[in-house]
């Protein structure tokens, strides 16, 4: 690989890595919508109230398309509502992300 | 001449370092979720009087009073249970008590308090002096399988009777004997979730996320059981989301009525007490979170689930439809009358202010700031059933 190609390889890695992630404004929204709003049901610290724990911890065996479905399209028989009106599959994927990890404050 | 001198500076140090006298009832508190503050108001001047931190997670936290108004209890989201002195404006006393809780009760004779736990499971009674342990009861449902508990509400002669979210029961323990209760189980429908004791004491209601319709006890005849009220009142049709689960109280019975929020639909259901019929149904601007009767039941104030927790709904219950709608501020959590109800406080979490309004004309009268507020809860609680 010559250089010129490996850094258009660089360039084109992290482009896919941010189309892939809200901006910064819609981060801090989102993060305000699953502290506050989620946060009824899984407490505003996550740590699971009516609705289950969401710590990296308590998901980290479950596969994140499953939880990312779950957030868009809502569990039926469950009182876990579809969040598809307010968010985006991309979105739903991203929360899932971080909250797997370490979910800003 | 220097006699006289000491004589009034004696008495000038005297003015300074007497205590404030101060009655209990008028005053109350706001919960600051976010922060783990609670802030001390007065009633009366509208204005608040102390802060007080270091409550823990106060996210979903809720408060009761001693009978004589001078002592909160404060139950938080992390099994905090803490108790504050609104006089000295001070923590007396704090525990953990669980790992996750949702609330808690005050029993008659103001010297039981009762935490209702989603994790472990089950109901706790401290003695409120103290908050010493006396007696804890599980609530489990099945070999090993623990519910979380909802609804807890103080009824007469010490009882408290609460709902099971995961085991579909009413219960009612008796702590007349603190140390050793007893516990009587009644079947009562898919996923209560929330509950609410009538104002009188008699009936204890259980609102069911899992179908439509609420499980009513007739407390004054137990042995007749749990039975439906408001069966079906969706017909079959297909839900709205909920976004977030409504909260019962005894603050729903006006005027011979219980007002309670439909679920999955955006529209508060009228039941007459005396039949416990179905007796109308309001249309509203949102799912109904709190449905609350200004004291005198002439109105009922409505909040909302997100995404609609900007608004408000005035219902008169004499005209039977809201009369004022409108939009006071950004995440409007919670609602408290002043105790004869001529205005009542409103926590808008996203603004970090409590909003003070005129119940008669809905004229704004001030606000407080406050970092996040959700819950307010004035002393008039203590002396009310349920509350």
């Amino acid at each position: 690989m010559s250089p010129s190609n490996f850094i258009f390889g660089l360039f084109f890695l992290s482009t896919v890595a941010i189309a892939g992630e809200p901006d910064v404004a819609r981060q801090k929204e989102l993060v305000h919508l699953v502290r506050q709003d989620c946060g009824s049901c899984h407490g505003m610290t996550l740590k699971g109230g009516l609705g289950p724990a969401l710590l990296p911890e308590t998901l980290r065996d479950k596969p994140a398309e499953g939880l990312a479905a779950t957030i868009y399209y809502g569990r039926p028989g469950t009182p876990m509502p579809p969040w598809k009106a307010f968010l985006s599959e991309a979105e739903a994927a991203w929360i899932v992300d971080k909250l797997m990890t370490a979910f800003p404050q | 001449m220097r006699l006289l001198l000491i004589a009034l500076f004696a008495l000038l140090l005297n003015a300074c370092a007497g205590p404030q006298l101060r009655g209990t009832g008028d005053l109350g508190l706001i919960i600051e979720r976010a922060s783990g503050h609670i802030t001390l108001v007065n009633t009366t001047a509208r204005q608040p009087y102390a802060r007080i931190g270091g409550l823990g997670d106060l996210s979903h936290a809720s408060a009761v009073y001693s009978r004589d108004g001078r002592y909160a209890f404060i139950f938080g989201r992390d099994g905090g249970l803490t108790k504050i002195d609104l006089l000295e404006a001070k923590i007396v006393k704090r525990i953990i008590q669980s790992g996750n809780a949702i609330g808690g009760s005050i029993s008659q004779d103001g010297r039981i308090v009762v935490a209702q736990n989603y994790t472990p499971g089950g109901i706790k009674a401290f003695d409120s002096d103290t908050l010493e342990l006396l007696s804890e009861v599980p609530a489990e449902y099945a070999p090993g399988q623990f519910s979380k508990v909802v609804g807890l509400a103080d009824t007469g002669g010490n009882k408290f009777a609460y709902a099971l979210f995961d085991g579909g029961e009413i219960r009612v323990t008796d702590f007349s004997n603190p140390r050793q209760p007893t516990t009587q189980k009644f079947p009562a429908g898919s996923q209560p979730y929330d509950g609410l004791v009538t104002p009188d004491g008699r009936y204890f209601l259980a609102g069911l996320f899992g179908e439509d319709g609420v499980a009513m006890l007739d407390l004054w005849q137990p042995e007749k059981g749990a039975k439906k009220i408001l069966e079906n009142y969706g017909r079959g049709q297909e839900k709205l989301p909920v976004f977030k689960m409504p909260h019962l109280r005894g603050w729903s019975v006006a005027q011979g009525k219980a007002y309670l929020p439909a679920i999955g639909r955006h529209e508060v259901l009228i039941v007459d007490v005396a039949t416990w019929q179905e007796v109308g149904r309001i249309p509203v601007r949102g799912q109904p979170v709190f449905v609350m009767a200004r004291p005198d039941g002439r109105q009922i104030w409505v909040n909302f689930a997100f995404p609609d927790n900007a608004k408000v709904d005035v219902i008169d219950t004499l005209a039977g439809k809201v009369v004022h709608a409108f939009e006071p501020g950004k995440g409007i959590l919670h609602m408290e009358f002043a105790p004869r109800g001529e205005n009542v406080w409103l926590s808008a979490r996203d603004d970090n202010k409590v909003l003070i309004y005129n119940t008669e004309n809905f004229a704004k009268l001030g606000e407080i700031p406050a970092e996040s507020p959700s819950g307010i809860f004035f002393t008039a609680r203590a002396v009310r059933i349920g509350f």
